[in-house]
C-alpha cells in the first residue's frame, strides 16, 4: 500500500485549475498501488480551499493555515513535518512556476528522486514517467528505482489530465508543524501587474503573431506592414519580447497573455507549449511555418509550409498595402 | 563578493531528429551555451560592474568539448572558470545527470571549495528540461533562494536581494531573499552581450580548473541515480491542419480568401 500526497495550488484567493488536475493525476497512482489519496493546501483561505477540493477519489485534505499567499520556505517546511507524519511514498506538485521555488528543495530534503513536468505516468511496470526532452521534439520514459528509494516526487505539466470531478468525503484534518522562524528567509512584498500599455491584446478579434521565426529587429516592421493592411492587432512569443523587439504587453503565453480571437495568424512560431497554453482557445488557428513538423501544426486548423518572408509580403498585396 | 554561475553546454536539436539506440544521435545535435545560463551570466556580469570588488566564476559539469562554451563565459565578463569530469561520469550512459541529487551533489562541492556569496543558475537547461538545478541545490547548501526571477537588485551592504519572480499570466511576484542565495534566472531579464574580440583574446588567459570526483571528495557511485530512461521517440505528430499548397502568391491568396470569408477583414 503506497500513499500519494498532492499539494494544491492556489494564488490571490483562487484555487488554480492545476490543483484539480493533480487529484486525478494522484488518483490514479493511488489505485495503482493500492492506496489513499492526501491532499495538502497550505496558506490563504485553506478551509475554502478544502472544500472545493473536496472532489471524489480524495481521502484526507490536511490544511495548512499559516501564512496568506505562497510562500516557498514555509511550504517546504510544512510539507517535510506532513511528510514525516504521513508515511506516503508519492509526493504530486505542479510543474508551475511556483512548483519549480518548491518542488526540486522538497524532493532535495526529502532525499527522493524527482521527476518534473511529467505528462503521462505509468505503475503498470513500476513507476515510468513521460517527459519532453529538447523543446518538444523528443518524448522520453523514465523509470524510476522508487523500490530502493522509498518513494518519489513528480511535477505535472498542466493542462494534460482532466479535473477532478463530483463531491467527495474527504476527512478534513487541520495540520499545525512547528516551524521554525529562521528558516523562513524569503519574503513575498507584493504583487505587479504587467503594464498594460497601449493595447489589452486579449480582447482582439484577429491577431497576427510572430515568434522567433521573424529572425532580426528589422524585419518587424514586414509584420506591421501586414498588420497595417489588414488591421489585425500585433502580438508575439516570448522570444520576440525578450529580445525587446515588442513590448511585454504583447507576449502571448503562459507568462504573458490568454487570448481568444476568431482567428489567430502565427508567423514563425513553432509552438512551444509555453506559447500555446496562451493561445490555444482562438477560434480558427493558422500557422506559416518552414518546419513542417513544428508543433504548432498539431493545433492549427489551416497551414503555410513555406518561409514567412516570401508568404508575407505576397499576403500583403493581396490586402493592397506595400511590403517594406 | 563572489558569484557562482552555472554554465551547461547543451545539444540543440534543429528541424531533423535522429534518435539511434535509445538516444539523440550527437550528430543531430548543435552544443552551445545554454540559453537562460546566458541571462544567468549577463546578470552576473552586470553586477560585477555595477558593485566593487565581485568576482565571477563559472561552474560546469561537462566534458572537454564543452571548454569552448566555457571560454565563450569567460570572454563576455567571467572572471575564471571551474569545470567539473570525471570517467566515472563519461561511462555513465547519461541517466546518472538527470537524477537532480546529482548535479547538486557535484556543484555543492564546488560552493564548499568557492564559498560563493550568490549563485545564479539558468531557470532550466534546453536540452533535458529539469528546471530543479537551482532550488535543490540551495536546499542542500542551507542557502536561500528564488526561482524564475526577472528583475533582480543585490543590496551588498543589508546582504539582501530583490527580485521579482516571473509568475503565469503576466503577474510579478516581489519578494526579498536573504544572502547568501540562489537565484535561477529567467530570460529577457537582460540583454546578454556578445563577447568582444578583446574579450575573446582575455579568455585565452583566464583560469579553467578542471576538477575529478577525487578531488572533490565525491564516490563514483554517488553518479548512478535513480533515473532510468527506458524510451526516447519523436512524439507522434497530431496534426490534422489543411495545408494551402502551391507558391508564395498561391498560398497567401488562400489565406486572403479566408480571412475575407470569415469576416474579419472587410475589402
Amino acid at each position: 500500500m503506497s500513499d500519494v500526497l498532492a499539494v494544491a495550488e492556489h494564488r490571490r484567493g483562487d484555487l488554480r485549475p492545476i490543483s484539480h488536475e493533480l487529484l486525478t493525476v494522484g488518483r490514479g497512482v493511488a489505485d495503482a498501488s493500492g492506496g489513499d489519496l492526501h491532499v495538502a493546501v497550505i496558506s490563504g483561505a485553506v478551509e475554502e480551499y478544502a472544500e472545493e477540493l473536496d472532489r471524489e477519489g480524495v481521502d484526507v485534505i490536511h490544511t495548512i493555515a499559516d501564512g496568506e499567499e505562497f510562500n516557498h520556505d514555509l511550504t517546504v517546511e510544512s510539507l517535510d513535518a506532513l511528510w514525516a507524519d504521513l508515511d506516503a511514498t508519492y509526493l504530486l506538485a505542479p510543474n508551475s512556476v511556483n512548483g519549480l521555488d518548491y518542488v526540486p528543495a522538497i524532493a532535495q530534503r526529502l532525499d527522493l528522486p524527482l521527476v518534473t513536468d511529467a505528462i503521462d505516468v505509468s505503475l503498470e511496470d513500476g513507476l515510468e514517467v513521460t517527459r519532453e526532452r529538447y523543446g518538444s521534439k523528443v518524448e522520453t520514459t523514465l523509470a524510476v528505482d522508487v523500490e530502493s528509494e522509498g518513494g518519489a516526487v513528480l511535477s505535472i505539466r498542466d493542462g494534460e489530465w482532466p479535473a477532478a470531478e463530483g463531491v467527495g468525503d474527504a476527512a478534513i484534518e487541520s495540520f499545525d508543524p512547528e516551524i521554525d522562524e529562521s528558516r523562513i528567509r524569503s519574503t513575498v512584498t507584493g504583487f505587479q501587474e504587467v503594464g498594460a500599455g497601449d493595447v489589452d491584446i486579449s480582447e482582439a478579434d484577429f491577431i497576427v503573431s510572430i515568434g522567433r521565426g521573424i529572425e532580426e529587429e528589422e524585419n518587424i516592421e514586414l509584420i506591421e506592414a501586414l498588420v497595417e493592411a489588414t488591421g489585425a492587432t500585433l502580438s508575439a512569443s516570448r522570444p520576440v519580447v525578450d529580445n525587446e523587439w515588442l513590448p511585454k504587453n504583447r507576449q502571448v503565453g503562459q507568462s504573458g497573455k490568454t487570448v481568444t480571437p476568431d482567428v489567430y495568424i502565427a508567423i514563425g512560431i513553432s509552438g512551444a507549449v509555453q506559447h500555446v497554453a496562451g493561445m490555444k482557445g482562438s477560434d480558427t488557428i493558422v500557422a506559416i511555418n518552414t518546419d513542417p513538423d513544428a508543433p504548432i501544426f498539431d493545433i492549427a486548423d489551416y497551414g503555410i509550409v513555406g518561409d514567412l518572408f516570401d508568404v508575407v509580403p505576397a499576403l500583403i498585396e493581396e490586402f493592397g498595402g506595400e511590403a517594406p | 563578493m563572489q558569484i557562482l554561475v552555472t554554465v551547461k553546454e547543451v545539444g540543440q536539436l534543429g528541424d531533423e531528429v535522429v534518435i539511434d539506440d535509445g538516444d539523440v544521435a550527437e550528430s543531430a545535435l548543435e552544443y552551445d551555451l545554454n540559453e537562460w545560463d546566458e541571462y544567468a551570466l549577463e546578470s552576473a556580469v552586470q553586477l560585477s560592474e555595477s558593485l566593487d570588488d565581485v568576482e565571477v566564476v563559472t561552474a560546469t559539469i561537462g566534458p572537454e568539448r564543452s571548454e569552448e562554451t566555457i571560454r565563450m563565459a569567460l570572454a563576455k565578463g567571467a572572471d575564471r572558470a571551474v569545470r567539473i569530469w570525471d570517467d566515472a561520469i563519461a561511462n555513465d550512459d547519461g541517466d546518472g545527470l538527470l537524477d537532480t541529487r546529482t548535479r547538486v551533489e557535484l556543484l555543492s562541492a564546488i560552493v564548499d571549495r568557492e564559498d560563493p556569496d550568490l549563485v545564479l543558475t539558468g531557470v532550466q537547461s534546453a536540452d533535458a528540461t529539469f528546471g530543479s538545478t537551482g532550488v535543490a541545490l540551495a536546499e542542500e547548501i542551507d542557502d536561500a533562494w528564488a526561482a524564475v526571477v526577472n528583475d533582480l537588485e543585490v543590496d551588498a551592504e543589508a546582504g539582501t536581494a530583490s527580485v521579482h519572480r516571473e509568475l503565469e499570466g503576466g503577474i510579478e511576484e516581489l519578494t526579498d531573499v536573504q544572502l547568501p542565495a540562489v537565484l535561477t534566472i529567467q530570460t529577457g531579464i537582460n540583454e546578454p552581450r556578445y563577447a568582444s574580440l578583446r574579450g575573446i583574446r582575455q579568455a585565452q588567459s583566464k583560469p579553467l580548473d578542471v576538477l575529478d570526483l577525487a578531488e572533490l571528495g565525491i564516490s563514483p557511485d554517488a553518479i548512478a541515480g535513480s533515473l532510468e530512461t527506458t524510451a526516447m521517440y519523436e512524439p507522434e505528430s497530431s496534426s490534422d491542419a489543411e495545408l494551402w499548397e502551391g507558391d508564395a502568391e498561391a498560398t497567401a491568396g488562400q489565406l486572403a480568401a479566408f480571412l475575407r470569408d470569415s469576416g474579419v477583414i472587410e475589402g
